[in-house]
């Protein structure tokens, strides 16, 4: 039995984070060094607000985490969401365990659902 | 226990999951062939799905969205490839940000008034599970996973 802290909604987040370019260059700079959100926001063709919101995609996924330093906002990657995110039948495994449950419960509910009316 | 084995095999991109439930193969079969049905699995509680289109034909669709915590909104679709009721279905399943997997769904009744499903989710392709990954580019997240790896090591 797998058991794993990482939650679907999560994972879900993840791929949608890694779905975009700038923001799977974030994640890779950012996992060698901390960088500030200005110093990101020098390195892509995009305003400084549009970094910032790609950084946000990117902290609500846990890819990234954001900590203040006097006026900067720096950015570091998470490790660990990388990892797991590499570890992909490892998160299909845990959405459709997920589903089996709800399925499983339904059915306990129903064992014997009639068609849709 | 509602899943009894789940089997991952990186080298063809399969993960195998089997499920015994305490129930028919058509009540089984009507989780799949309902929309409303569907939508109390298909997405956890966080993220409910809404089917919109439910065409479980050979060629038809299913389309359907999923609502996160903060009202934003993610859709989906299948591709339905076959279908024998109850005994089963594949598609090709994808959203606009992860390239299509391929699943089958195997509905099998077993002694007692169980029914045992088989899901076998398919990667197509390496790339397409490089890509959902997000390796799919020059300085790849897995050249960045193995030098971290490198370092804590």
């Amino acid at each position: 039995m797998v058991v794993d802290e990482v939650e679907p909604p999560v994972l879900d987040a993840v791929f949608h984070a890694l779905a975009d370019s700038t923001r799977r260059d974030i994640v890779v700079r950012t996992l060698r060094d901390e960088y500030s959100v200005s110093a990101l926001s020098r390195l892509y063709p995009m305003t400084f607000a549009a970094v910032q919101k790609h950084v946000a995609v990117l902290e609500r996924a846990a890819l990234v985490t954001k900590r203040r330093s006097g006026r900067e906002q720096l950015v570091t990657g998470n490790v660990d969401t990388v990892r797991r995110a590499a570890r992909l039948l490892d998160q299909l495994e845990l959405v459709w365990r997920d589903r089996m449950d709800r399925f499983g419960d339904i059915l306990a509910e129903d064992p014997n659902p009639g068609a849709p009316a | 226990m509602t899943v009894t084995s789940v089997h991952k095999d990186p080298r063809t991109r399969t993960m195998t999951l089997t499920a015994e439930f305490t129930a028919s193969a058509a009540g089984v079969w009507q989780l799949w062939a309902d929309p409303r049905r569907l939508e109390r699995w298909w997405g956890p509680p966080t993220h409910p799905a809404t089917v919109v289109e439910h065409d479980l034909r050979a060629g038809g669709e299913v389309t359907y969205f999923v609502t996160g915590p903060d009202g934003e909104r993610r859709s989906g679709w299948w591709r339905v490839l076959t279908v024998t009721p109850p005994a089963g279905l594949e598609f090709e399943m994808g959203d606009p940000d992860i390239p299509p997997l391929l699943v089958r769904v195997r509905i099998e009744e077993q002694p007692a008034g169980r029914t045992r499903m088989v899901v076998v989710t398919t990667f197509p392709s390496a790339d397409a599970m490089d890509q959902l990954i997000g390796m799919g580019f020059e300085q790849g997240l897995s050249t960045a996973v193995s030098q971290i790896d490198a370092v804590l090591t």
